[in-house]
């Protein structure tokens, strides 16, 4: 699970602080990863042909599409790949921290739509007439909903030692019917006719990077809590005592230094909370409302997204980004080739299998080498 | 027949296919295996009865999803037993591979619409004589056949587990694969052969969703069932008898929502019914974990190689 380049050996004062290893360990975070992706892209191409062949339908037709779907035109790229991509680099990033901590977090999706509900519930509290100033009290109601949401995870796992992977897919389902009921119920528009809540008033929406886009301030929200994240995660103690916790949770504790249950119950908390204002962010940069089907399943591809980063927050950016294409993408390929979404998902699975028999035979291959 | 009489018959009725893949994982997990791919299983049985009912039939439709709940087990067993890798995100991976496989199968076998498919259904037996007696007679003995097979396989498996030696390795691998091993017993092949058993479980689960409750298949329509099952196994204490009392709670529960509606609840929010199985399951395993005692080697990654 763990990146083997990060040693936990170091002790926290062994950080790097000066420049040279600031900038090989830039190289181990970014240039590795590079070279990666190229393997990625091929791989997922090819998985792409075979499904596409074996479902019947036309690979150059359907490739087509969905290269002009996430890159065809100015607008595809900011409107289509790059605000696809944000819910994915938000819970893609809940997903590593997790995971790096050595929580299984499941429910990047319950977290995600606890935090559009509260979204929606706090532009609903504050009124048609609020101004812009509001908007951070949106964002914030997202955090917040989305570490409480995973917070009744952390518990259960804590105090009862409630397996935290059936737990949040628990929560992940109780969610949807909070979500149902909302938009049925207490947030539902005025007319009551739509499943759906009352539109975001033009004041309380992301402001738009591009004019002429869909491009949101998220996408930069996105990139800059990524790159903080990066360096949090390798610069600071806190970072280190995360990663330890996650390699070893039991040597983490017989250091004496580590206080496991807080660590694991912040990450914990700090998870939900990235998948939470990537809800709000989705909310109130995209769809302006709260319906039932709000999540295509951003949770669950954030898994794909973490996992293929190898859990390196900075990485999370290049494969939500990848991701975000492909579902752009599949958009396109379903309107104009016919060829169902589904199909994305099932590659989105068959990577992260690969990423883990290719990390299983890497090790006992190692474990071979060393042996002899 | 009064609403309560509904509510037992429908408890027994929803708890069939939850019995059916606990059981399956209670093997699995007996065996040190615990696998979170259950969903999968279940939803690739489902899709395969649905195709394999339309040409050839209830009984065919069975064996497909049997079929197919094996071959999922299979893929993670490929991973888990022989490459050992971490049970639960191969799990994870291994469901939504399922989910979408059988969503993109469903989509291009009966198009992007998914026009309304109707299927032959195994209805109900009902026994004669057992089946009047008062109160549990209906509920009990005028079910489908699958839930009678149930009544013969969970004193079996007790049974097995206990009785034979067979089961004893099954168990001494589970507990402690080490000394299993000095035992002359197999611990992979013993993983192995446990987690397709719990598949083809599981995949009889999801055939029993489509050919005696729903009649068609939905994407998505084991919606969690998977993952309730294996709060089932830790209600149930790893043990049959356990696991069918558990597997009838989560029954009743997600009966509970046409009790209600019969009796007239119409204030309280039906999302709340549709809710409750998954909220009960955290509720029971918050009161379970704590206090159960789970196969000393379950989920461990590292085998002495045998």
């Amino acid at each position: 699970m763990s990146d083997p380049s990060t040693s936990p050996e170091q002790s926290p004062r062994d950080m790097p602080t000066s420049a040279a290893p600031l900038a090989e360990s830039f190289a181990q975070s970014f240039v590795r990863p590079l070279l990666r992706v190229g393997a990625l892209l091929a791989t997922t191409l090819t998985l792409l042909v075979a499904l596409l062949v074996v479902t019947g339908h036309d690979p150059a037709v359907a490739l087509r599409a969905l290269v002009r779907g996430a890159f065809g035109s100015w607008y595809a790229i900011t409107s289509a790949t790059l605000v696809r991509a944000v819910p994915l680099a938000f819970t893609g990033l809940a997903v590593a921290v997790a995971f790096r901590a050595g929580l299984l977090n499941i429910g990047a999706e319950g977290q995600l739509l606890a935090g559009a509900a509260a979204a929606a519930g706090a532009a609903a509290l504050v009124g048609p007439s609020a101004g812009a100033w509001a908007i951070p009290l949106v964002l914030v109601a997202g955090v917040l909903s989305g570490a409480l949401w995973a917070g009744i995870a952390a518990v259960l796992r804590q105090r009862f030692g409630v397996l935290e992977v059936i737990s949040t897919i628990m929560l992940n389902f109780v969610a949807l019917y909070v979500v149902g009921w909302l938009v049925r119920g207490p947030l539902q528009e005025p007319s009551r006719i739509y499943p759906q809540s009352v539109a975001l008033p033009d004041a309380l929406h992301l402001p738009v990077l591009l004019p002429g886009t869909r491009l949101h301030l998220g996408v930069a929200l996105a990139a800059l809590l990524a790159v903080y994240l990066w360096w949090w995660m390798r610069g600071t103690a806190a970072g280190f005592r995360l990663r330890a916790v996650g390699l070893n949770a039991h040597a983490a504790a017989t250091t004496g230094r580590i206080d496991v249950a807080r660590v694991s119950l912040l990450a914990f908390l700090a998870s939900g909370a990235l998948a939470g204002l990537g809800g709000a962010v989705e909310y109130a940069g995209v769809t302006y409302a709260l319906y039932e089907n709000f999540s295509p399943g951003y949770g669950y591809t954030a898994i794909a997204v973490a996992l293929l980063a190898r859990l390196n927050p900075a990485g999370v950016l290049g494969t939500a980004l990848l991701f975000g294409a492909l579902q752009a993408g599949a958009n396109a390929m379903q309107r104009d080739a016919g060829v169902p979404v589904a199909l994305v998902n099932v590659v989105e699975a068959m990577l992260i299998l690969l990423v883990i028999a290719g990390d299983r035979l890497s090790i006992s291959n190692r474990t071979r080498r060393d042996r002899t | 027949m009064t609403p309560f009489d509904d509510f037992l018959s429908a408890t027994v009725r929803t708890a069939t296919p939850l019995m059916l893949a606990a059981l399956g994982e209670c093997i699995t997990e007996r065996s040190g295996v615990i696998n979170i791919g259950l969903e999968g299983a279940i939803i690739c049985g489902a899709f395969a009865a649905t195709v394999a009912a339309g040409s050839v039939g209830v009984l065919g439709g069975f064996a497909a999803g049997a079929a197919a709940g094996v071959a999922v087990a299979l893929l993670f067993a490929l991973f888990t037993v022989y490459l050992r890798a971490d049970q639960i995100i191969t799990g994870t991976a291994v469901t939504l591979l399922s989910l979408g496989l059988t969503g993109l199968l469903y989509k291009t076998l009966y198009g992007a619409t998914g026009v309304g498919l109707t299927l032959p259904t195994a209805g109900e037996r009902a026994v004669p004589g057992l089946s009047t007696i008062p109160v549990i007679g209906r509920a009990l003995f005028a079910q489908p056949l699958i839930t009678y097979a149930l009544y013969l396989m969970v004193p079996a498996l007790a049974w097995w587990f206990a009785r034979t030696h067979s089961g004893l390795a099954l168990r001494a691998v589970g507990e402690s694969p080490d000394a299993a091993l000095a035992a002359g017993v197999r611990p992979r092949r013993v993983q192995a052969w446990a987690v397709l058993a719990g598949g083809a479980f599981a995949g009889v689960a999801g055939a029993t969703l489509v050919l005696v409750q729903s009649g068609t298949f939905v994407e998505g329509m084991s919606a969690g069932k998977g993952f309730i099952a294996i709060a089932i196994v830790v209600l149930g204490r790893w043990t049959p008898f356990g696991v069918a009392g558990a597997a009838l709670l989560f029954g009743g529960a997600s009966a509970l929502q046409y009790l209600f509606q019969s009796l007239g609840f119409r204030e309280v929010p039906y999302q709340l019914f549709l809710a409750l199985p998954y909220l009960l399951t955290l509720v029971v395993l918050a009161r379970a974990s704590a206090r159960a005692r789970a196969p000393a080697a379950l989920a461990r990654q590292e085998l002495t190689l045998g």
